[in-house]
């Protein structure tokens, strides 16, 4: 690091006012960026990460502010500066890269124009000249035929080229620092390993610094040369991103490390105390066959109609768990939404114990004895559960509508399932908004296993998760697979999650099975080209206790 | 919501209710002001006849088109009838129509509206393009066709303004209900073996309420108005029965002579009436949004 740093901060502390008085998001903060220096900021959710980032740019929301400590950016007091210094700064010496690409465009003005936008702002180019400067930021990041891009709106482009063009506004101005918050969170591991790169390459070569915020300690190790970790608007280490991981100090850090799914991990490992693992499960006859399944949207107006999903057959037995691997648009969610019953698939038969359920129209299927067995986890806990009703309606829905239980019986079922997915009683009452992300999860799961299901649909059920968090869950659907002797189906674009919980994986592609078998063969030695490419993609901190370099 | 009886501990929410109704108020001292208005609004048409001074059907030709006194604060009209009993005893009627009005058409518009928000297809064509036919009239000449065609009675009024408000609310509820439909919750009730029904009525309904709530507020103010219009012009109600629209109607005659209280009081009563609900909108918002409750 250089003796002066290019972003100084010391003893930040950021306050809330709320309904309930001051709240304090983070407490003497202290972080040093050096010039060109990649420096990762990792922790869970309200760790206070975003905030930090937020009073560095001064865009903390209204019912925030700098409560005490001094921001230094190559020489300026941040903290002091009037909001027109502010201004001239922002884009042009540090911009700031979001975590949805989507929304942080203007869906209603074309990309190419929203890049002149910055550029004139920051009097960098003229209208004259604008266009062509648009243009040339455009091929910086690698975007194919940038003229015809230039007239592209955001919905025309997918998540990952989206991040390009904010990658091409942030850095148009050729600024000195660059903050990415989450910035490939949402994408495809192989778009985040494209965007990733991308975004080092460019940084490097202008020598700028970057400060990257992040929950995944894979993504920090791999590309990070420092790693500050937050927890609770704390910093409670700051090291060499090898060190870190070589030689954690701070007991948070070490839970932290624990709970990432490294390559060689089982799903006990990621508890902070060991426990016995889960007894394997006798696998039986097969609970759910489908074969040849076939979904078809019809295209608007003559267009060829498109096969989403285009002739799959798999099995699942009874005890087992089953992977659904592959990236978003491969058909996997379709393919789950037709084996839920959700929707009607266009061919093809689903046998679900011994019964072609697929003959019942989605729309009946509600009332059909098989939809008890047949349940499904959802990937967002939030958007899973009912703003309006508390965990108890929630979970005692599915008691009331199937399970053929009086309202006054229900509450020692919804108690006792509480209990299994171990969700304090207390929280039965409140609301979804009142509860965390991982309460949310445990809701949901008890919902799901409410009516003693035979398979269980898991839905990227930890996607939306800190890793500690993630942790526990995984262990507890461990668990649950066992003493309720369910079979899981587990969707997931994480290969690395997925080899925890699942016995056998399918690696999906463009509506087709590209590769099936078990787990550890598909990952340690597979055969077809893109589950190379997809576990190649995925970033992997360094294994601890082996002491192994960084990965480049 | 079906399920707020099960709970053990009626007496705590109730208490939560009110905290967060006083947490409401307080945050936002011009939603205090509009509770207040409303307050005041709601005691006059319930209690108005006994608290009145005068008999507001009672005319006395010796004190005609006396100019407000302390006897008679808003003064007296041509038949010596007292302007403040009148005004005060005709909440009553107006409140009762628009509130009747509003909730007739937040009933249907919501009913239909949800039910085009959540099948889509031709539901939603038929529906909508119904809706488009009502939104293409003008909305008062059409009320007042429906009134002169249908008989010149209250409830007929009742039923025009239910009817040129209701496309307001269903295309409200098909936007809010059409943007739930694919959420996580309601495949979760969908997979409880909810019916498609039950799922809109119980799981998506109820959370496109808060800002329904917003629609009306501000569409009882419009209702208000659009009753007193209608009976300015000599529909639906008739005198002498005390009623803003009718004494606006009456008093205008009198207003070139320099009798300005004969008009003035009715109709600021009614300007009134419409900015307290248009100002109660936001705080109804804030009270119904469960996020807001903490």
């Amino acid at each position: 690091m250089n003796a002066i740093p290019l972003l100084d901060v010391r003893d930040l502390t950021v306050e809330f006012a709320t309904r309930r008085g001051t709240v304090r998001a983070i407490e003497r903060v202290n972080i040093a960026v050096g010039k060109g220096e990649t420096v990762g900021i990792v922790g869970e959710s309200g760790s206070g990460k975003s905030v930090t980032s937020y009073a560095v740019m001064r865009i903390l929301d209204r019912a925030g502010r700098i409560a005490e400590g001094a921001i230094t950016f190559g020489g300026i007091a941040i903290d002091k500066a009037p909001e027109k210094v502010m201004t001239e700064l922002r884009g042009r010496e540090m911009s700031m890269v979001f975590q949805n690409p989507r929304a942080a465009l203007n869906p209603i003005r074309s990309i190419g124009r929203q890049i002149e936008d910055v550029l004139i702002e920051h009097a960098l180019a003229v209208r004259s000249t604008a266009k062509q400067a648009a243009i040339e930021s455009l091929r910086a990041v690698k975007i194919a035929n940038p003229e015809e891009r230039y007239h592209a709106y955001p919905f025309e482009l997918s998540g990952g080229m989206c991040q390009r063009v904010v990658i091409a506004i942030a850095l148009a101005c050729r600024p000195q620092l660059l903050i990415a918050d989450e910035p490939t969170t949402g994408l495809d591991v192989t778009t985040q390993k494209t965007v990733m790169d991308l975004m080092v390459e460019l940084t490097q070569a202008r020598g700028m610094s970057t400060i990257l915020i992040t929950h995944d300690l894979g993504l920090a190790a791999a590309y990070c040369d420092r790693i500050v970790v937050m927890e609770k608007g704390k910093v409670v280490e700051q090291a060499r991103a090898a060190s870190l991981f070589s030689d954690p100090a701070h007991a948070y850090t070490k839970r932290l490390l624990r709970a990432t799914p490294r390559l060689d991990s089982n799903v006990r490992d990621l508890l902070p105390e060991p426990k016995p693992a889960p007894p394997p499960m006798p696998q039986g006859a097969p609970l759910l066959e489908v074969r040849d399944l076939v979904k078809e949207f019809s295209g608007r107006r003559g267009a060829a109609a498109f096969r989403a999903v285009d002739g799959i057959s798999f099995t699942v037995h009874e005890g087992e768990s089953l992977g659904l691997v592959g990236e978003s648009g491969c058909g996997k969610s379709t393919t789950s939404a037709m084996v839920m019953r959700l929707l009607d698939p266009t061919s093809g038969a689903i046998r679900f114990a011994g019964e072609d359920i697929a003959a019942t129209p989605a729309a009946r299927f509600a009332r059909s004895p098989l939809r008890g067995k047949l349940q499904m986890v959802f990937q967002d806990p939030t958007d899973s559960l009912n703003p309006r009703w508390s965990a108890f309606d929630s979970i005692a829905d599915p008691l009331f509508r199937l399970g053929g239980i009086r309202r006054d019986a229900a509450r020692g079922r919804v108690e006792e399932l509480a209990r299994l997915v171990g969700l304090p009683q207390e929280l039965l009452d409140r609301f979804p908004h009142q509860l965390s992300g991982g309460q949310k999860a445990r809701v949901g799961i008890a919902r799901a296993i409410a009516l003693d299901p035979k398979l269980l649909i898991l839905d990227e059920p930890t996607a939306a998760l800190d890793v500690s968090v993630q942790a526990v869950v995984l262990n507890l659907l461990a668990d649950l697979k066992v003493e309720l002797g369910m079979s899981y189906l587990f969707i997931s674009h994480d290969l690395n999650v997925v080899r925890l919980i699942c016995d056998r994986v399918i690696v999906m592609r463009q509506g087709r099975i590209v590769e099936e078998g078990q787990t550890e063969s598909v990952l340690h030695d597979p055969q077809h080209q893109y589950t190379r490419t997809l576990l190649e993609a995925i970033p992997h901190p360094p294994a601890i206790y082996q002491g192994e370099g960084l990965p480049a | 919501m079906a399920s707020i009886a099960d709970h053990p501990t009626p007496a705590s929410r109730r208490n939560s209710f009110w905290r967060h109704f006083r947490y409401v108020l307080a945050s936002n001292p011009v939603t205090a002001v509009a509770f207040a208005l409303f307050m005041m609004f709601v005691t006059a048409a319930l209690f108005g006849p006994w608290l009145v001074p005068y008999d507001p059907l009672a005319t006395d030709g010796a004190s005609a088109l006396q100019p407000p006194s302390w006897s008679h604060w808003f003064g007296t009209d041509h038949l010596g009838r007292d302007v403040f009993s009148r005004v005060v005893v005709a909440t009553r009627l107006d409140l009762s129509i628009s509130v009747a009005a509003v909730a007739l058409s937040f009933a249907a518009g919501s009913a239909l509206g949800s039910l085009a928000g959540y099948y889509g297809g031709w539901t939603d064509r038929v529906v909508g393009r119904c809706l488009d036919t009502i939104m293409a009239f003008p909305l008062f000449v059409l009320a007042m066709g429906i009134v002169a065609a249908a008989g010149n009675t209250i409830e007929n009024v009742i039923y025009a303004t239910a009817l040129i408000n209701l496309p307001f609310y269903a295309r409200m509820a098909r936007a809010e209900v059409n943007v739930r439909r694919e959420s996580g919750f309601v495949q979760a009730a969908k997979l409880s073996g909810n019916s498609d029904l039950r799922v809109l009525a119980m799981h998506i309904f109820p959370n496109s309420l808060p800002p329904m709530m917003v629609q009306i507020s501000l569409n009882m103010g419009w209702a208000i108005l659009n009753a007193a219009g209608l009976s300015f012009i000599g529909l639906g109600v008739r005198p002498p029965t005390p009623e803003w629209g009718i004494m606006v109607a009456e008093g205008a005659n009198f207003i070139v002579s320099g009798e300005w209280w004969l008009a003035l009081f009715p109709g600021a009563a009614l300007m009134l009436a419409v900015f307290t609900f248009n100002l109660l909108g936001d705080g109804l918002r804030d009270l119904v949004d469960p996020l807001r409750r903490t």
